[in-house]
């Protein structure tokens, strides 16, 4: 990823995030969370990871945010009207941060600066050869599209498919069996218990 | 299985089958009960002449240690079996005729079957823990008899305070159960060991003595056998004259019997004579002044097993003639105490349940068989030379109090029980059926119906003849005439006077009287009064309540409430306290918390770990 | 070039400002945001580790995938989370903090 790129999407990503911290109206600050988590994906697609990128465009600023504006018109929410904020809070709010980053150079500074390796795509593609299959237009997607003569390319959605389905089936579908439980749980905190069967939520 | 099982296998299956479906029926509950009680009789009869048949089986086993229940059918209990399933024979018939029209009379049928399962159990164990278990169930058998016309509160009063009394007994019986068996070794009478005389022995023999003093209403545990008349007459005949109250005198004779009268050859023998006597004493004085006939007869009671405790007792100088002796007059004794009171419980019948002898009288030409019966009870208990049974025994008694034929100072106190019996025994026979009827109910009296009847003359007859040595001498471990005594004519003599001192000052005093002319005498009143020893341990358990209360209460408000429970309490809530100011409740302070911990974490894994 | 700092520090640094904005904000759906903002931050991390240690040429899928999970549960996270607010909306009227306290000891 070339350095300018990096710094622009970093420096977006950065300031959405300030931005979502700063701003007093929660739709002014769910945009920028917006900002920032696309500044984040184009980091993301810049490490090669294109898959999660996209999924972070589609589920974080395109369901999620929808599901957060959505809420924040629902209940009508306005401006925080105390606009005080009490000192020793704000003065946590930083310093803890700080802290953290100060913790956080000081891991940095005991660890050897490395630049990405490059990618050895044709390398990679023999652990997907299949010897029992003869034309190479059968082998798999993955081989075909890493050893590709002309223009050999990273298969990142199929990748990431192969590892969640080969070797991460059982997570996928407890995570599968946990959406299910969240969108029931959902249905049962929303639905509004009928008149006289049980006091509402105090 | 050993066919004297069934012993015990007849009166339980006919409780169990009453208690679980015969109850609607009344009368088929009662001929259950009765066929239940004539089978075991027969069997009784049959066994009387075998050998000496035990059975066993290891109840509970832990290791080295094991519970059995047995049975053992040797000549005592042969002999105990015979009067318990006889007299109980006859009181079921009794009470067929009694209990007649009773709501109740299929609960009480099943009462009386447990009650002939419970004493059977007594008189066959071969072990002292399956005799405290049956122990225990006596008591229960007689508390739901006592209590049988619970309606009444001093029918359920008296039940409960049954029940109490002999808890006291039984838990000092218990403690000298275990003490005897760390002594001697075994629980099993026929394998104990005479242990080595001692402190130990004595303390154990005494304490072996309290469910004795319990169980045979023994001062000062008598208290609760006077109430005990609440329950129906004929229970009263079979428990509390008969077999029940017997069973103190039966389990101290069964340990010399089997052990060895030397186990009473110490202070403890003395002691239990001294409290036989005490009581024998005592009850007699109480009885002279009794209006109530059942209570009379109670006290009666408590007199005569006064005496058989004190020949039991006396073991430890005569061997074990002298508890033979208290044996052979409980074999008597039941008899004609029995007949007394099922003669009392046809009085009653036939008085519309009158109990006050003030209020009958001229009962003798209108109920000539239950007199004539009454009479020769009467003349039993008295003792009228070799008539009856009764003089034999008192006889074999008042013997034991001589040593080596000369007086001793129980001697002199047995003598003044032989002539307080009489004078009471003439006092209640003159008021109750000479005179003329004080009334209406007297006055409307009739014969009873030959149901009852019947037991009475069977009684009758066996309260004569009982004491003959052709008869007493089937039961060979209750006959204490083998040997010559010293002092025969001494006794016989003191208790031919005392009969004619007692009779004649009995008949002096009460004759064509209607109110009592001693009730007057404030000595007498004490009698009456019972010596207030009902005001004395009500007086005494409301003090040991309030101060056992007050200890209590001190050690809950200030030990417990103060320091344990209020200091822990207090301590935790100080805690909880100082903590729940964290708990501010407040996101943001939470958020604080959080990350400050998020940063030691960090601080602590990355940069202290080299 | 960029290199693993670059990448590890922006992922910290968008940590810390969520983490800031959780400490600070008082609007409990902002606060929900500056959570998803961490968790994010977290994904970054993974994923540049899973780019700069390659296995046999390839990018380490292990990492991803579980960038993947993050997000699924982040979803669902978000959708219960969410329901409650309306829920405690609805009974208390309010989405600032400071006057949900009943949980006060």
């Amino acid at each position: 990823m070339h350095p300018a790129l990096f710094y622009i999407f970093a420096i977006l990503a950065v300031a959405g995030a300030v931005a979502l911290v700063c701003f007093r109206n929660p739709v002014s600050s769910a945009m920028a969370m917006v900002a920032s988590f696309v500044g984040l994906a184009a980091l993301f697609v810049g490490l090669n990871a294109f898959f999660v990128g996209v999924i972070q465009i589609l589920v974080y600023a395109g369901a999620i945010m929808v599901l957060f504006l959505f809420i924040i018109m629902l209940l009508d929410l306005r401006v925080e009207q105390k606009a005080h904020y009490r000192g020793p809070i704000v003065a946590a709010g930083v310093l803890l941060p700080a802290l953290f980053l100060i913790q956080l150079l000081g891991v940095l500074q005991n660890m050897p600066a490395e630049d990405p390796e490059p990618l050895a795509l044709r390398e990679a593609s023999r652990q997907f050869y299949n010897p029992d299959i003869e034309s190479p237009s059968e082998q798999s997607v993955i081989y075909q599209s890493l050893s590709d003569r002309k223009d050999p390319s990273l298969p990142d959605v199929h990748l990431v498919g192969n590892t969640l389905f080969m070797r991460y089936n059982f997570p996928l579908q407890v995570v599968g069996v946990l959406l299910l439980v969240a969108t029931v749980g959902v249905v049962a905190l929303s639905k509004k218990a009928a008149p006289g069967t049980a006091k509402p939520p105090q | 299985m050993d066919p004297f099982w069934l012993f015990l296998i007849f009166p339980f299956a006919a409780a169990a089958a009453i208690q679980l479906g015969l109850k609607r029926n009344a009368r088929l509950s009662a001929f259950v009960s009765t066929l239940s009680v004539a089978a075991t009789f027969v069997l009784s009869v049959v066994f009387l002449g075998s050998d000496n048949p035990n059975s066993h089986f290891n109840w509970a086993t832990t290791s080295g240690f094991s519970i059995q229940i047995g049975l053992q059918l040797d000549a005592l209990s042969r002999g105990m079996m015979f009067v318990v399933t006889g007299v109980g024979l006859l009181v079921h018939v009794f009470s067929l005729g009694y209990m007649k029209d009773d709501d109740g009379k299929a609960r009480y049928f099943c009462g009386l079957s447990i009650f002939m399962f419970s004493m059977t159990g007594i008189v066959l164990a071969d072990n002292f823990i399956m005799m405290f278990i049956f122990w225990e169930l006596v008591g229960f058998s007689s508390y739901l008899l006592i209590g049988h016309w619970f309606q009444k509160d001093s029918a359920a009063d008296a039940a409960k305070k049954a029940f109490l009394v002999n808890r006291i007994g039984d838990f000092g019986f218990m403690i000298g159960i275990l003490m005897l068996w760390g002594l001697a070794g075994s629980f099993v009478f026929d394998s104990m060991e005479l242990p080595a005389q001692g402190p130990l022995l004595t303390a154990a023999m005494l304490l072996v003595f309290c469910g004795a003093v319990g169980k045979s209403a023994q001062f000062p545990l008598h208290v609760w056998l006077p109430d005990a008349m609440e329950g129906p007459t004929p229970v009263s005949a079979l428990i509390h004259a008969a077999t029940m109250v017997a069973a103190g005198v039966y389990m101290l004779f069964r340990l010399q019997f089997s052990v060895g009268a030397d186990l009473f050859a110490n202070a403890s023998g003395e002691i239990i004579a001294w409290i036989g006597a005490g009581t024998a004493l005592l009850a007699a004085l109480m009885a002279t002044q009794q209006d109530d006939i059942k209570r009379v007869l109670a006290y009666s009671t408590l007199s005569q097993l006064g005496y058989m405790i004190m020949a039991v007792g006396l073991a430890g100088h005569h061997g074990l003639t002298a508890g033979e002796a208290g044996m052979f007059h409980l074999y008597t004794h039941a008899w004609f105490k029995a007949l007394l009171f099922l003669g009392s419980g046809a009085i009653i019948y036939a008085c519309h349940h009158e109990q006050d002898i003030w209020k009958m009288g001229g009962l003798a030409k209108r109920m000539r068989g239950t007199t004539a019966t009454f009479a020769i009870a009467t003349a039993a208990l008295i003792a009228v030379p070799y008539l009856v049974s009764g003089f034999y025994s008192k006889e074999e008694i008042l013997m034991q109090t001589l040593s080596h034929g000369h007086v001793t100072p129980l001697f002199f106190v047995a003598v003044f029980v032989a002539f307080l019996t009489p004078f009471y025994m003439t006092r209640l026979f003159i008021v109750t059926f000479l005179g003329k009827p004080r009334s209406h109910g007297a006055e409307e009296a009739r014969e009873v119906p030959t149901v009852m009847l019947l037991p009475l003359l069977i009684l009758a007859v066996l309260s004569v003849v009982a004491g003959f040595k052709p008869i007493a001498g089937m039961f060979s471990a209750m006959d204490p005439r083998h040997g010559h005594h010293d002092g025969a004519a001494l006794v016989l003599a003191a208790s031919a006077g005392t009969l004619v001192a007692g009779v004649l000052l009995g008949f002096l005093v009460y004759r064509r009287r209607d109110a009592d002319p001693l009730a007057s005498n404030a000595l007498f009143k004490v009698f009456r009064n019972k010596f207030y020893i009902d005001e004395a341990y009500a007086k005494v358990v409301r003090f040991g309540q309030d101060a056992v209360a007050a200890i209590a209460h001190f050690f809950d408000e200030f030990l417990i409430n103060g320091l344990l429970v209020g200091g822990l309490s207090r301590g935790a809530a100080g805690f909880g306290n100082l903590f729940r100011r964290l708990q501010s409740g407040n996101l943001q302070g939470y958020a604080i918390l959080f990350a400050i911990g998020i940063l030691l974490v960090i601080y602590l894994t990355v940069f202290m770990t080299p | 070039m960029t290199d693993l700092h670059h990448y590890l520090f922006v992922s910290g640094l968008l940590f810390a400002i969520g983490l800031a904005g959780v400490i600070v904000r008082r609007n409990i759906i902002v606060i929900f945001m500056c959570l998803e903002l961490m968790l994010s931050a977290a994904n970054l991390t993974l994923v540049a580790f899973s780019r700069f240690h390659t296995v046999n040429g390839l990018p380490d899928y292990n990492g991803q995938v579980l960038v993947f999970f993050i997000i699924t549960v982040a979803a669902a996270e978000v959708a219960v989370g969410l329901a409650i607010i309306v829920a405690l909306y609805r009974a208390r009227q309010t989405v600032d903090v400071n006057d949900l306290t009943s949980m006060r000891g």
